[in-house]
């Protein structure tokens, strides 16, 4: 990482042609380095002093490398604090295309600012006090996020509801830890000491919270990095063509030698606005086909893996072979997470099958988008389960900390139950409260004795 | 039994001797000793010997000779928490736990229905035999001068190294006119330094009654550009146990089978319990005695604010408790004696500083106390004191070389508190002058451990109390394995006997024997079902490993290892008759779930402590540090990135780029 008081400067549009690109400047030396290379003549260069100049404002210029004017540009204007980062910060606007983005940014570094790393702008943010650690992760979700969803889910970290949730549960769990940590230190007093069995109540309302949004993680999952798709079947059952069929594209090759894809392909694929990772796996059977078989091992893989799993059928084969065909899904693949599916419908004559099941022919639009149906509602039905204003859980490590707290609380309430006394149950508790810290904040054993004396006649 | 169990010639030498001219002792005043202590309290005692008998050669100056080892407030050693420090004391070498073994008149295992990491002993000592069983203690060790003097000023050097200090200790300054120099010095004067006490609207300088303030230190310490604050605590009446009916109270007996404090005392019964043994009494306060308390509020130094100190939330005056919980209509008052022989008693849980006249009248609502005459009234001391971010974890000041502050001056309460500090620097100053390693134990290590690093990290708004809360790893910081904690770090200092080591060692073993016996060995059910059965704990179909059923709730050690089963089996009998090694074992395996993830949590801790932050790290560089964080940070200067994480205020965020930014 480069130090903080370097200069840094990156471009901050996506690499490829448009219209314009922005490359940022942040840093204790951002005006100096831009006021070397900005004119507000097209003559002769004539400095422009940034700053006489007030904040949040553009200006128009020219980029000189010595003599020559590389570029004209919009400069936006922001003063420390109030910026991205909390720093001085310059975004020049150039003409759009990887050359002269590209040569803006030498300019840019050839006059006294070093190349950002990934994350550095928000990092600085971060250390500036512009955020604080979840909503730095929010942008670097935010960042990634490949659907609208995603954005007013990242969005919504980013104001902190995760935060404010985690706080109350935080508090309510203090309570707790006081209350048992009451009757260990002041068993003396006269007091009347907490029922252990409310407490295990208390204790598995807070499991039942954290369940819920632990549960949001599998459609905060969805909706940040989609959901991974696996199409499998016997070989030469379709997989391939229906892979391309739904991407619109010629990424497979496909033959009529079965056994033509011998590891897997994958896509991105936008249905109903819900992002689809589709795999293409290579065809389930025993083989000796070295390659192959290692293919069909990665295939068990990613099937084990898959949030959706497609299985065709081809409804052209004998009756003999769609029979085993079916016994193999029933046996290994029948869950609530995956579609079967009768393919080359066209060329089959087994009208039975076309009757009750989901049947497709890549040549035949229709069935194909009942599939792509059948697709977005699988996925909705875990997606329906929240509500617009409920919390979503997209990060990961979020999920595992909030996982780690129910798993303590789970030993608080086995301890209740197995009638151990406090200092047991207490373990557990506090183990809870710092999975909890590790999202927002830690808990000193001040809080906990700052509740007790709040809330008790403490003292002989 | 009581006083005449003693040597005292000695003491009762010195308790003729009044006049401040044969108050030097030893007769002859040293112009030079290593170390001075400053307070003969019972921080005071653990420095000065720990640090003589470690081989240096101490001055010990107290500004009443009578006064050793004093009990200010309640006659009692231990409690919650506090207990456990006492016995840590004891593992390490120091004095506080076989004095009170000596001199208790009443032992009490508190918590004895919880698990046994919160169990805490306690026990109400002879205050008086205490003091001179204390001053025995001092005059036993060749090498510790005892002056009857008051230490005015701290004389000191320019510091010429580069560690960071300001002044090197040269000598110190007295009241008569002495100066004497040292290369260390530790001040242990507990709450006198310019005490002022409260009574109603009286207001009088001292520390205690009848006992003058010191004057002069605070100021010198002042100049060297230390930070003082000043802090309040209390105490209540003390009465004429004649004018008592003790009828009306109820009785609170100690334990009939009084376990004792030290490792001394314990491996040698023969004398303990060394007193006689009596009872305290418990009785309530009402309404009545409330609204008489109310009436003299007006006049409180507490609410009118002439008293500017901060008391302990834990340890409230009762105008403080009715004040703040009005809907009790009753509290507990314990009436404790204060000597064996003596005539008054300790009236535990009034702590008041109201008018003498309000305090005799409200206490005489109370039942069993209609015709109580006070002998002492209760009062509340402010005091002042040095805020703990001044001092290293070895109780040296980070001003001064060589000056050590413990106890009450470091804002704690309590004697054990103080004491555990006492002995620490003692330690820490000997070391330092013999040139060997700094000691300092780690939060999983000790409650001490806890004690001084909460102090370090805290800024304190009130008098600091040691609580079993406080201490993350309380499972393996038990008070029964304290001498396996830390013996060996007493040896290895010099203060535990090699004889003493050689005991635990051995008792080590038995333990570890004792749990691979239980796992390596089954039991078959027609040798157990029926003990099993009776303790209504499901019986077993086949043999069944011991450590197994022992985990169970219904199953104890001594009752297994009874069983008929185990008649002839020599280990087994050998573990029977040492109740310790049986306990140790036993806690081992039932808990053993939760003793592996307690020391999880160890390790886990360790790791960010292991994480050091550079002494000249710059905080103001990182601008998302919270103000209130990076004034506490810079105040503090912690060691390690665990050390930042416990200060208060100091949150995860700023933890995560203090990190980023060290890797820069």
């Amino acid at each position: 990482m480069n130090n903080l008081s370097d200069t840094i400067t990156a471009i901050s549009t996506p690499i490829g042609e448009g219209g314009i690109s922005v490359i940022r400047v942040s840093g204790e030396n951002t005006f100096q380095v831009v006021e070397k290379i900005l004119s507000k003549s097209k003559e002769s260069f004539k400095k422009i002093n940034i700053g006489d100049i007030s904040s949040h404002t553009i200006h128009f210029g020219y980029l000189y490398d010595g003599d020559d004017i590389i570029d004209e540009v919009l400069i936006s204007i922001f003063k420390s604090p109030n910026s991205y980062t909390g720093e001085d910060v310059v975004e020049i606007s150039s003409h759009g295309g990887v050359f002269v983005t590209q040569k803006v940014l030498g300019l840019v570094i050839k006059n006294g600012a070093v190349h950002a790393e990934p994350g550095e702008f928000t990092k600085r943010a971060f250390l500036n006090g512009r955020m604080d650690l979840s909503q730095a992760e929010a942008v670097a979700d935010l960042i990634h996020a490949k659907t609208n969803e995603a954005h007013a889910s990242s969005i919504k970290q980013l104001e902190g509801s995760l935060s404010e949730y985690v706080k109350k549960v935080r508090e309510d769990l203090i309570s707790v830890t006081a209350l048992v940590e009451l009757e260990l230190d002041f068993a003396e007093e006269d007091l009347e000491f907490a029922h252990k069995k409310d407490l295990q109540k208390r204790a598995k309302s807070i499991i039942s919270d954290l369940e819920e949004i632990i549960s949001s993680y599998i459609s905060g999952k969805v909706i940040r990095e989609g959901v991974n798709v696996v199409i499998a079947g016997k070989p030469n059952s379709g997989k391939s063509s229906l892979f391309n069929a739904l991407l619109k594209t010629e990424r497979a090759i496909v033959s009529e030698i079965s056994g033509t894809t011998r590891d897997y392909l994958e896509e991105n694929l936008i249905i109903n606005g819900i992002l689809f990772n589709l795999t293409d796996t290579a065809g389930l059977r025993t083989t000796e086909d070295i390659i192959e078989s290692e293919g069909i091992k990665r295939s068990y893989g990613r099937i084990k893996g898959a949030d959706l799993i497609i299985f065709l059928v081809d409804s052209s084969a004998s009756s003999e072979e769609i029979k085993l065909s079916i016994e193999y899904y029933d046996r290994n693949i029948k869950s609530d997470n995956s579609i079967l599916v009768y393919t080359k419908a066209d060329i089959s004559s087994n009208e039975d099958i076309k009757k009750d099941n989901l049947v497709i022919s890549i040549n035949d639009i229709n069935l194909l988008s009942e599939l792509k149906k059948e697709m977005t509602r699988k996925v909705s039905t875990s997606l329906s389960a929240v509500k617009s204003d409920s919390i979503i859980l997209t990060n990961l490590r979020h999920k595992i900390c909030l996982e780690n707290t129910v798993a303590s609380l789970n030993n608080v309430i086995k301890s209740i139950d197995d009638n151990m006394s406090g200092e047991f149950i207490s373990i557990d508790l506090r183990n809870a409260l710092t999975h909890l810290g590790e999202i927002t904040g830690s808990v000193t054993n001040d809080e906990i004795l700052h509740y007790v004396f709040s809330k008790f006649c403490i003292g002989k | 039994m009581g006083a005449v169990l003693f040597h005292v010639k000695q003491i009762l030498h010195l308790r003729n001797k009044t006049n401040t001219e044969s108050a030097y002792l030893n007769s002859k005043v040293q112009k030079y000793y290593d170390i001075i202590v400053i307070g003969a309290g019972h921080a005071g005692i653990e420095a000065s010997s720990s640090a003589a008998r470690m081989g240096l050669n101490v001055a010990l100056i107290t500004m009443d000779i009578h006064a050793i080892g004093r009990m200010s407030c309640n006659p009692a050693i231990g409690g919650t928490a506090k207990g456990h420090l006492v016995k840590e004391i004891d593992a390490l070498g120091g004095a506080m736990g076989f004095l009170a073994d000596k001199t208790g008149i009443q032992f009490k295992m508190l918590n004895k229905s919880k698990g046994p990491a919160v169990w805490s002993p306690r026990c109400q000592s002879d205050k008086d035999l205490y003091s001179i069983a204390a001053s025995e203690y001092i005059n036993s060790i060749p090498n510790i001068s005892v002056l009857q003097d008051m230490v005015k000023s701290i004389e000191v050097d320019e510091y010429a190294g580069n560690e960071g200090y300001k002044y090197l200790v040269k000598s110190i300054k007295t009241d008569l006119g002495y100066e004497i120099g040292c290369k260390s010095v530790i001040i242990t004067s507990g709450t006198f330094l310019n005490a002022v006490m409260h009574t109603g609207n009286s207001k009088i300088d001292g520390g205690r009654i009848d006992e003058k303030s010191a004057t002069g230190l605070s100021e010198c310490l002042h100049n060297f550009g230390f930070e003082t604050g000043r802090l309040k605590t209390g105490t209540p009446p003390r009465l004429d146990l004649s004018t008592i009916d003790f009828s009306k109270t109820e009785i609170q007996p100690g334990d009939i089978n009084p376990v004792p404090f030290s490792h001394k005392t314990g491996w040698d019964k023969t004398t303990f319990p060394n007193q006689r043994q009596i009872d305290c009494y418990l009785t309530h306060t009402n309404e009545e005695t409330h609204t008489l308390l109310r009436t003299g509020f007006e006049d409180s130094p507490m609410f009118t604010g002439r008293i500017k100190g901060i008391g302990p939330r834990y340890c409230p005056s009762i105008e403080d408790k009715i004040s703040r919980f009005s809907e009790k209509p009753r509290h507990q008052i314990f009436l404790e004696p204060e000597t064996l022989n003596g005539n008054t008693i300790y009236m535990n849980g009034f702590s008041t500083s109201l008018a003498y006249d309000i305090q005799q009248r409200a206490a005489r609502t109370i039942p069993g106390l209609e015709n109580v005459v006070l002998v002492k009234q209760g009062y509340a001391v402010e005091y002042d004191f040095f805020p703990t971010y001044q001092i290293f974890p070895t109780l040296e000041t980070k001003i001064v070389s060589g000056l050590y502050n413990a106890g009450q001056v470091n804002g704690t309460s309590g004697y054990e508190e103080a004491a555990a500090q006492g002995l620490i620097a003692g330690i820490n100053s000997a070391n330092k002058l013999l040139k060997k390693e700094l000691f300092i134990l780690k939060r999983g290590e000790a409650y001490i451990g806890v004690l001084i690093d909460d102090l370090i990290i805290k800024v304190p708004e009130e008098p600091y109390r040691m609580f079993t809360s406080s201490a993350e790893y309380r499972l393996t910081l038990r008070q029964d394995n304290a001498d396996l904690r830390l013996m060996e770090m007493g040896n290895k200092l010099g203060l535990v006997e090699n004889k003493y080591l050689d005991l635990l060692r051995h008792k080590h073993l038995s333990i570890q024997g004792g749990i691979k016996f239980l796992y390596a060995n089954t039991i078959r059910p027609g040798n157990i079902n029926e003990m099993l059965t009776k303790n209504r704990s499901s019986p077993i179909g086949q043999n069944e490993f011991l450590a197994n059923l022992l985990r169970r709730n219904e199953v104890n050690i001594k009752e297994l290892f009874a069983l008929e089963a185990f008649k002839e089996n020599n280990l087994v009998q050998e573990l029977m008759r040492d109740e310790e090694v049986l306990n140790q074992i036993e806690i081992e395996i039932k808990y053993e779930g939760y003793i592996k993830r307690q020391n999880e949590q160890v390790e886990q801790f360790n790791r960010t402590e292991d994480l050091k932050i550079p002494v000249d790290f710059d905080y103001d560089r990182i601008k998302s540090i919270s103000s209130e964080a990076l004034d506490k940070l810079k105040k503090i200067k912690p060691v390690s990135i665990g050390q930042a994480g416990r200060i208060a205020g100091v949150r995860p965020s700023d933890i995560s780029a203090i990190l980023i930014f060290m890797r820069g």
